[in-house]
């Protein structure tokens, strides 16, 4: 188990985030509500330690190796997709296996701007697993996306990830359905700096409450 | 399509001969020799052996100069893209070289070491690097700021960001340079040869503008035109090509 602790976070000198604490417990799926603007992506950011320092945020038991699955797939567009994915684990058989997974094997030496934005999400999920992450983290995966495409991708979510008995996500969502289907833990972040308002596991979550958190 | 264009270029230069031989039939006069007059001094001074090293002289200055001026700007140039402190101090020094003449800094610099060939060089690269440095400044501004987080995510060597990240989008930046650069740096050094060297092609060009001789001014002229446009078709078109080909593509899957 990893825990994470933030002090709050503070971007040119706006309080974006209030301290924060956080667990991420093998094979558990956290997901994360809340309105446009709270901060969902800025504490992926924080957590994962591209933004903030370490004063502001800390592990408490050593750092975990983390995949990030952004909300655009952010593949160098001038590398094949195999390049791509060559540049995070070397081993050319473990590349094709891992495009065999998210069920692309034959686009290997395309460029990403020739695949759909639903492939280059799933060459990006690829591309996070090859890391062998003890967290993931994930920014809206599904937004953009059409709605069979969206019902694929998340059936590659639920079957590498989340059904993975050893590796916890932390996911970031709009839509309260996906975040009761696929969560086992489910939060909504809001607050004026943001916070966790609301915390509970999916079976003992109240829908009712919830959508009235969200303002739907 | 590629036939096309060749054929295009084709067509564009027997135009301009063309034209010229029109022009040069109807002044009738030696300081406007035609065509013909001009290939003839360029096979003359092919075998008196002068045009051959004389450009080979040239070349090497163009490409040391080229060499350093690329490295040198574009190593400056990007960092000034990337920290604004050090473009905030370093640029009002570009300013300055960007706008000093060049003829000022070769003669400065032949009048301060001498004529010698780190005083010619050195005027060249010093003409150049601004240019350089403005043009990779732009390239290191463009830097795409998410493919960064991505690659700090991935943990990404030095190695891996500098080819796989970098590199890829300074490119465009460093094309722009090279042929811009090319094409400015050999008439530098056509100018540091003509006032301070005893060799090269700026030093044929010297004697013979002392004699009047229009004819082996063209000749050495398209000579050397003549070399960068082989080094545009044979270098910079495949590297241009093999770079953008992710552009292009394979086509949709």
């Amino acid at each position: 188990m990893f825990d994470f602790n933030s002090q709050g976070l503070t971007l040119a000198g706006q309080d974006i985030l209030s301290p924060i604490q956080l667990s991420f417990h093998p094979g558990e799926t956290h997901c994360l509500l809340g309105p446009s603007g709270c901060g969902k992506s800025s504490l992926l950011n924080q957590v994962s330690g591209l933004i903030g320092d370490d004063d502001s945020a800390r592990w408490e038991s050593g750092k975990p190796q983390i995949g990030y699955l952004f909300q655009q797939p952010r593949l160098l567009p001038w590398r094949t997709v195999r390049q791509n994915l060559l540049l995070v684990e070397p081993d050319q058989a473990s590349v094709i296996s891992m495009l065999e997974q998210v069920k692309l094997p034959s686009i290997a030496d395309h460029y990403p701007n020739e695949l759909s934005l639903g492939m280059a999400r799933r060459v990006a999920l690829a591309r996070c697993l090859l890391l062998k992450p003890d967290i993931i983290l994930m920014d809206e995966p599904l937004t953009s996306l059409d709605l069979p495409t969206a019902k694929e991708m998340r059936g590659l979510i639920k079957r590498l990830v989340c059904d993975h008995p050893q590796r916890s996500m932390l996911y970031v969502t709009h839509d309260l359905d996906e975040a009761l289907e696929l969560g086992d833990v489910v939060s909504v972040l809001g607050g004026t700096p943001s916070h966790i308002i609301y915390s509970a596991p999916t079976d003992e979550v109240s829908r009712i409450e919830l959508e009235a958190l969200l303002r739907y | 399509m590629r036939a096309q264009h060749f054929t295009d270029q084709i067509v564009a230069i027997v135009l301009l001969l063309s034209a010229w031989w029109g022009i040069s039939f109807l002044a009738d006069n030696e300081l406007i020799p035609s065509p013909a007059i001009v290939f003839n001094a360029v096979v003359i001074e092919w075998q008196q052996e002068r045009l051959l090293p004389s450009l080979s002289i040239t070349l090497q200055r163009v490409i040391i100069s080229f060499l350093f001026a690329m490295l040198i700007g574009g190593i400056i140039g990007v960092l000034m893209g990337r920290f604004k402190l050090l473009n905030r101090l370093l640029d009002p020094i570009l300013i300055i070289l960007l706008n000093i003449p060049a003829l000022v800094v070769i003669i400065l610099l032949y009048i301060w070491f001498g004529l010698v060939e780190v005083a010619a060089v050195a005027a060249v690269i010093i003409n150049k690097l601004p240019n350089v440095a403005v043009t990779l400044r732009e390239g290191g501004r463009m830097f795409d700021h998410e493919l960064n987080e991505m690659a700090n995510l991935y943990r990404f060597s030095f190695y891996k960001r500098v080819v796989h990240l970098w590199w890829p989008q300074l490119f465009p930046y460093v094309m722009i340079a090279t042929r811009g650069g090319l094409a400015l740096i050999w008439k530098i050094v056509l100018v540091v040869e003509l006032l301070g060297r005893s060799d090269g092609v700026g030093f044929q060009l010297h004697l013979a503008f002392q004699l009047f001789d229009v004819a082996t001014i063209l000749a050495y002229s398209f000579a050397f035109i003549a070399i960068v446009q082989l080094i545009e078709w044979f270098i910079l078109q495949p590297l241009d090509s093999k770079a953008s080909r992710w552009q292009k593509g394979n086509g949709r899957v």
